[in-house]
This record gives C-alpha cells, sequence and structure tokens, in this order.
C-alpha cells in the first residue's frame, strides 16, 4: 500500500533542500511527539465546548502539516479551524485516523533519503 | 551589524515552527535564540537589552499562550529601549486584517507559515540593514547631543518635519577667523578646530545645549529643543561665558606656543520657533528655523562692531535671572533686520 499520495513530495523534497535531510528527520520525530497534544487538545476542547481552544489547535495542527506537505492533514486541520466546533467528535476519528496514515507516510519518506 | 551573524529571537509556541525557523536561519549564518510565548519574549528582549548584548531582530508567532504576538507588538512600542526593534511577524492565520494590525502595531512584515526560506531571508536581510542605518542615525546625533537628548530623539523618532517650540538659539563664531588661518598651516588649522569645537561642545552640552550645525568656524546651539529646557535662555548665557572662559584658557596655552589668541562672538535670541528634522530620510539634521534663528545669527554678526563679544535679544535678556551682569545698547539696527532691536550685552569680563 502506498500513502504516497498524502504527502506533496516536491514541498516534502524542498524542506529536505533547505533544512538539511538529517534535520527534517529529526523534525518529524519532534511532529509525532507534539501532535498527539493537538489532538487531545481538540477534544478536550470539544468536550468543554471551548471554540477558540478548539480553532488554535487545529489551526497549529494545519500549520505543521503545511510545514511537511502533508497536504490531506492539513486540509482536515483547517476544515475544522474555520469551521467552528463540530455537532459530535465524528471529525476528529477521521482526522486521528489521517494523522497515523500520515505521519507512517512522513516517517519512511524522512528516512528514505538518509538511509537509501 | 551587518546582514550576516545577526542575534536573532524566535518566538512561537508550536515546537515544529521553532526548530524550523531557527535551523533556517542559523543555516542563514545568525545567531539564534528561541522561546514559546510573548511573555518569555519580552522578558528575553529585556534582559539582553540591560546586559549590552541586544537582539537584532525578532520573528514574532501570533498565537500564543500567556502573551500573544499583539500584546507584544504593543509591549515593544512602549518600551523606549525596545521600541526600534525590527519584528517580522510569521504567522499561518488567515485573512489580511491580521497583516494590517500588525503593521499598524509596527511590525516590520508579515511572512505566511509555512515560511518560504528564500523569503525569509531577503526580509530579514532587510529589516536588519533599515536597523543598521536607524542606528547610524543614533550615532550621529549622539554626536551632537547629549545623552539625555539623544534618547529624547530616540523617543520622538526620526520623523521629518517641525513642530512650534519655544527656546533659545546660539551662534558663535572665531574673529578674524579666515586671516588667521592664512598665517598658520593647515595642520595647525585643524588642531586648533578640533579643540575649540571640543570645549564649546563641553559648554554647550553641559548646559542642556544641543550643537546642530557646524560650519567652518561657526556653529549653532540650540536651549530647549528637542527636549524643552525651563530656564532656556540662562543656559545659553552661563554656556556664552564659560565658552568665553575656555577661550581664555586655550590662548593662554597658544600665547604660551608663541601662537595668535583667538577671539570669539555669541549672538543669543529667545522666542518661538520650529524645530525639528530636515534632511532625507537617511541623512537628517535636527535645527530650528525662525525669526528668532535669524535674530541670533544678526546678534552674533554684530559682535564686532558692537565691541561686545556676547550680544542678547531682549526676549533671551527677560529669561535671565538676576546673576547675569548686562548692559542696555539701547535700540540698535542690525543688518538684515528693517527695525531697530533692542541690544542687550552680556560682561564676561574677556576682553573683545
Amino acid at each position: 500500500m502506498t500513502d504516497d499520495h498524502r504527502i506533496d513530495r516536491a514541498a516534502f523534497a524542498e524542506l529536505q533542500d533547505n533544512a538539511g535531510e538529517d534535520f527534517v528527520a529529526e523534525l518529524v520525530g519532534t511532529f509525532a511527539e507534539e501532535a498527539p497534544a493537538l489532538l487531545s487538545e481538540l477534544r478536550a476542547a470539544l468536550a468543554l465546548g471551548h471554540a477558540e481552544r478548539f480553532r488554535r489547535a487545529a489551526h497549529s495542527l494545519k500549520s505543521n502539516s503545511n510545514t511537511f506537505g502533508v497536504r490531506s492533514l492539513a486540509e482536515l486541520a483547517r476544515t475544522l479551524e474555520l469551521g467552528g466546533l463540530p455537532a459530535d467528535s465524528a471529525p476528529l476519528d477521521v482526522l486521528d485516523a489521517e494523522f497515523a496514515a500520515s505521519l507512517a507516510a512522513l516517517q519512511r519518506l524522512a528516512h528514505e533519503g538518509s538511509g537509501g | 551589524m551587518a546582514e550576516r551573524g545577526a542575534r536573532l529571537l524566535v518566538a512561537d509556541d508550536n515546537k515544529v515552527n521553532r526548530l524550523l525557523l531557527g535551523r533556517t536561519l542559523e543555516l542563514h549564518g545568525h545567531r539564534i535564540a528561541s522561546v514559546e510565548n510573548g511573555r518569555k519574549a519580552l522578558e528575553m528582549l529585556q534582559q539582553a537589552q540591560a546586559s549590552g548584548q541586544p537582539f537584532d531582530l525578532l520573528l514574532l508567532d501570533l498565537e500564543m499562550p500567556e502573551l500573544d504576538g499583539f500584546g507584544v507588538l504593543q509591549a515593544l512600542a512602549a518600551d523606549v529601549s525596545l521600541r526600534d526593534l525590527p519584528v517580522i511577524v510569521t504567522s499561518s492565520l488567515e485573512g489580511v486584517a491580521q497583516v494590517a494590525r500588525c503593521i499598524e502595531l509596527g511590525a516590520d512584515d508579515y511572512l505566511h507559515k509555512p515560511v518560504n526560506p528564500v523569503l525569509l531571508k531577503a526580509r530579514v536581510g532587510s529589516s536588519l540593514e533599515k536597523k543598521r542605518l536607524r542606528d547610524q542615525q543614533k550615532d550621529m546625533v549622539r554626536r551632537f547631543a547629549t545623552a539625555e537628548v539623544a534618547q529624547d530623539l530616540q523617543q520622538s523618532g526620526f520623523a521629518l518635519g517641525g513642530r512650534r517650540i519655544t527656546g533659545t538659539v546660539m551662534f558663535s563664531d572665531i574673529r578674524g577667523f579666515t586671516a588667521l588661518v592664512e598665517r598658520q598651516s593647515p595642520e595647525d588649522t585643524i588642531e586648533l578646530l578640533n579643540t575649540y569645537y571640543t570645549l564649546m561642545f563641553e559648554a554647550i552640552s553641559g548646559q542642556g545645549g544641543v550643537v546642530n550645525q557646524m560650519v567652518g568656524d561657526g556653529l549653532m546651539a540650540i536651549f530647549g529643543a528637542p527636549l524643552p529646557l525651563a530656564d532656556h535662555a540662562a543656559a545659553a548665557a552661563r554656556a556664552a561665558l564659560e565658552m568665553q572662559e575656555m577661550v581664555a584658557l586655550l590662548n593662554a596655552e597658544r600665547v604660551a606656543e608663541g601662537k595668535v589668541a583667538i577671539a570669539i562672538g555669541i549672538g543669543i535670541a529667545s522666542g518661538e520657533m520650529v524645530a525639528g528634522y530636515t534632511g532625507t530620510q537617511h541623512r537628517a539634521t535636527y535645527t530650528c528655523v525662525g525669526d528668532t534663528v535669524n535674530l541670533a545669527a544678526r546678534l552674533e554678526a554684530h559682535t564686532k562692531a558692537a565691541g561686545k563679544p556676547v550680544l542678547l535679544d531682549s526676549a533671551a535678556r527677560a529669561g535671565l535671572g538676576a546673576a547675569f551682569e548686562l548692559e542696555a545698547l539701547g535700540a540698535t539696527v542690525v543688518a538684515g533686520k528693517r527695525e531697530p532691536v533692542e541690544v542687550w550685552a552680556l560682561s564676561t569680563g574677556a576682553p573683545c
């Protein structure tokens, strides 16, 4: 199965060119550590009905997704950022799944370059 | 500071953004520190300023906990020591309203995230260059102003244009300078001018005045601008007496070395004038214009004919306390003035 469609390969390659492949691999690691907190923040904000916290977390996730060229995840996060609090947590389940798949794809890509 | 090797602070609550911006800027040759919220950014900028190793530029995210980017911009604008720090806002907030608000609050530039490294390099370079020019201007101002006045200039900014102030203007000149120049070597003349200016600056800035023009052997000084001075006329008179004393001391040395003694003439006038910066954005001089200024220049020119070293107009004389000894010269016709003006001579004890 290929996850390549999730990631804008040109944008990712440009990031590697500009910042260095090893650095980008580390940065993907940082994203893997930090993003789950954003995903739980989204769920917490939804449970509390806190629209501003929800928007901010979605905004951060969108921003980071764009940095790595993860277009599908960025688009989901953007919809949440601009759409206000959803009626239920269904969109967050979709987001979680998309994040997991995107991260796996990112990690593979990040190690392709340096690992060969 | 040159474009390369500048000291930059990155403020962003998102770790991925912070690391990537820091990395990109390091690859451009800069030294980076980073913080995760606006409050810490302000603390770090203030500490760096106080320790004498200030940051050259701030890259600022907008949405941050504790204090957001807008709050940081407001706090910077209110802080005299930090208001000139260039700030580039980096944000992925959508909509042009945010950009406009940042620029209004004093941000130099706005970059959308993810930040394009080429654009980042260009914008950072341009902001640092602008800062370098501003720093140069500040240095230039410091050369002819007291630290207090220089700080006031920093606060009021470098906007070209004037405002009405009430103050005192002084003109001073070395008598018979052209003849003197012909009798001595150019090296001796430069040395004389350097010594003379050093002494005159000392006397003038010691009384709160600002020397704003030097032409040949003449100078113009302002008392009461850009910083208001309560007793501007008395301050100018005290400076004039001190200048005469300094010249007497200088002459004692010159005579001992077999050189000719010099004499200076000083004209002082008080009143309303327009003070401000004139020039271009990159090279400006602080000056005053108006009738008061013209009169001070005319009085200085009249010292020779009057045979008195320091002349004042009635407004300046009215601003003096009882501590000064004055001689009324009566209504006098001075060159360039149609109506005669009341002129007063300040007793200095120095030969004219």
